[in-house]
C-alpha cells in the first residue's frame, strides 16, 4: 500500500524558538510542558555539550531534543517519559544541559544510547544522531550500529563521561561540518 | 521499510539562505533502516502522544499574553487537521506555535527590530489535537519583518509550528504562511522547499473557520510521517511477495 499524502515540508526553527520552548524565557509565563529533565529509576546523569558550525564557531541558538529508553531498556514503560529538550542559549558558554537517567541497552542494540534531534537557525530540516557512552567500552565494541560507522567518525557518537563530586556528567558536542562532523542518521 | 522521505523537505545547504552554508551537514545521513531492525529502534519506538498537558489559555494567543489590555492587530483563528501520510487523523499530538506580533516583533530579547513590542501579546501558543486530529489557535496576524540575510530582505508573515507526534520519527518543525503574500517569492527559507511542495506551507482563508464579528479564519492542515501507522497489510504484502 502506498502512502497517499505528501508530507508537510520542514522549515528552520529560527532564532526565536525559546519563547515557546524554554521555561527560562518570558519570566515563567506560559511555561512549556516539555522540560530539560527526564525522571525515573536509574543512574542519574547530566548531559551537556555545545554545537559548532563549519567555521568552528559555537552555535548559540541550537535546540537539542532527546528520546531514550528507561533504565531497563524499555521504550514502552507507561510510567516513564523519555523525552526532554534544552538549548544552547541558556548561558554565554553555549552549553545545552539535560538531566536524565542512563538508559538500559535495548533489544536491537548491544550498547545503550540516547537518540538526539538537533535544530537551529540555518538548519532547514532537523537532523538525528545518537549519543553512546564512553564507559560502555565492551558494549560499544559489540554494537551493530557503531560497528558499521567508519572508524574515523565513530567517536563523534560517543559522549565522554566525567565523574566529579559524585555527579556523573557526559559531554556530547555536535559538529555540523568539518573533520569532526557528527554522524547524522536518516531514520 | 524505508527511511522517512526527505524529498519533501528543504536541502541542508541552500546557499541563498546564508546561515545554512555553515550550519547544514555536508556528509549524507547514514541510513539507520539499513543498519538495524527498525521495529526495535528508539527512533520509531514508544509513544509521545497524549504525554504533554497544556494550560487552559495556551491555545489562545489573543488572551494568554494580556497584561491589562488587548493585543493590537487583526484577530485570526488558525485551525487544521493533523494526519499521517495514509490520511489517518493523529490525535494527542502536541502542537506548539510562536510568532511575531502585528508589528513584526518577537517577544524575545534577541529581536532588535525597531518595531513596537506589544505588552499584551506574547506570541506563544500550544494545544493538543483532539480525537479527530484537529487543532485550533486564536491569535493575531503576525507582521512581516526585515532580516539580515541579504540587502532589503524581509520575512513573509508566518507562524512557527512544532509538532510532537507518536514517535520522534514523526517530529516536524515548520512555518505556516499566508495566501497571496508578495514576499514569498523573495524568501529563501520558503524557496528552499522543493517547488512542488511549497504550497503546502501556505494556509487557506476559510470562511467556515472565520468567526462572525470576531476573527478571520485560516486553515492549515499538516501531514506527519506517521511512521508507526504503516498499515499491517503493507508489511504482510511485502513479506509475501519478496
Amino acid at each position: 500500500m502506498k502512502a497517499t499524502l505528501p508530507l508537510t515540508p520542514s522549515q528552520t526553527v529560527g532564532p526565536f524558538f525559546t519563547i515557546a520552548m524554554s521555561n527560562c524565557e518570558n519570566e515563567g509565563r506560559l511555561s512549556s510542558p516539555v522540560g530539560n529533565e527526564i525522571s525515573g529509576m536509574g543512574e542519574p546523569v547530566i548531559l551537556v555539550g555545545r554545537v559548532f558550525d563549519g567555521e568552528q564557531n559555537m552555535v548559540p541558538d541550537a535546540l537539542i531534543e532527546i528520546f531514550q529508553a528507561d533504565a531497563a531498556g524499555s521504550f514502552t514503560n507507561p510510567d516513564f517519559l523519555g523525552f526532554a529538550r534544552s538549548h544552547t542559549g541558556n548561558n554565554t558558554d553555549g552549553y545545552y544541559l539535560l538531566k536524565t537517567i542512563k538508559p538500559g541497552a535495548t533489544g536491537s542494540s548491544a550498547a545503550p544510547y540516547i537518540s538526539a534531534i538537533v535544530y537551529m537557525r540555518g538548519l532547514l530540516t532537523h537532523v538525528y544522531t545518537r549519543i553512546y557512552f564512553s564507559d560502555e567500552i565492551d558494549a560499544n565494541a559489540e554494537d551493530a550500529i557503531l560497528a558499521q560507522i567508519d572508524d574515523g567518525r565513530r567517536d563523534t557518537l560517543i559522549a565522554q563521561r566525567n565523574d566529579s563530586d559524585g555527579v556523573v556528567t557526559y559531554e556530547f558536542n555536535i559538529h555540523m561540518q568539518g573533520d569532526k562532523e557528527t554522524v547524522f542518521f536518516s531514520i | 521499510m524505508s527511511p522517512i522521505d526527505l524529498s519533501q523537505h528543504p536541502p541542508f545547504i541552500y546557499p541563498d539562505y546564508k546561515s545554512s552554508v555553515s550550519r547544514g551537514p555536508l556528509q549524507s545521513p547514514i541510513d539507520l533502516v539499513g543498519l538495524t531492525n527498525q521495529r526495535e529502534s528508539g527512533e520509531r519506538s514508544g509513544s509521545l502522544v497524549n504525554r504533554f498537558s497544556v494550560g487552559k489559555l495556551d491555545h489562545d494567543l489573543i488572551r494568554n499574553g494580556q497584561q491589562g489590555g488587548l493585543p493590537l492587530g487583526e484577530r485570526m483563528v488558525v485551525s487544521g487537521c493533523v494526519v499521517n501520510q495514509w490520511g489517518k487523523p493523529e490525535a494527542g499530538v502536541l502542537v506548539e506555535a510562536w510568532q511575531a506580533n502585528a508589528s513584526g516583533r518577537y517577544a524575545h530579547r534577541v529581536d532588535q527590530h525597531d518595531a513596537p513590542i506589544d505588552p499584551n501579546f506574547l506570541g506563544v501558543g500550544r494545544c493538543v489535537t483532539d480525537r479527530d486530529g484537529n487543532y485550533r489557535f486564536y491569535t493575531i496576524k503576525p507582521g512581516a519583518y526585515p532580516w539580515k540575510n541579504h540587502p532589503n530582505a524581509w520575512r513573509p508573515q508566518h507562524i512557527h509550528f512544532s509538532l510532537i507526534g507518536e514517535t520522534i520519527a514523526d517530529r516536524l518543525v515548520t512555518q505556516m504562511y499566508f495566501p497571496g503574500d508578495p514576499l514569498l517569492e523573495y524568501d529563501p527559507i520558503f524557496s528552499a522547499v522543493p517547488a512542488n511542495a511549497r504550497e503546502r506551507l501556505i494556509s487557506n482563508f476559510d470562511l467556515g473557520i472565520t468567526e462572525a464579528d470576531f476573527a478571520l479564519g485560516y486553515r492549515f492542515d499538516i501531514v506527519l510521517a506517521g511512521i508507526n501507522a504503516t498499515p499491517v497489510e503493507n508489511d504482510l504484502d511485502e513479506g509475501g511477495h519478496n
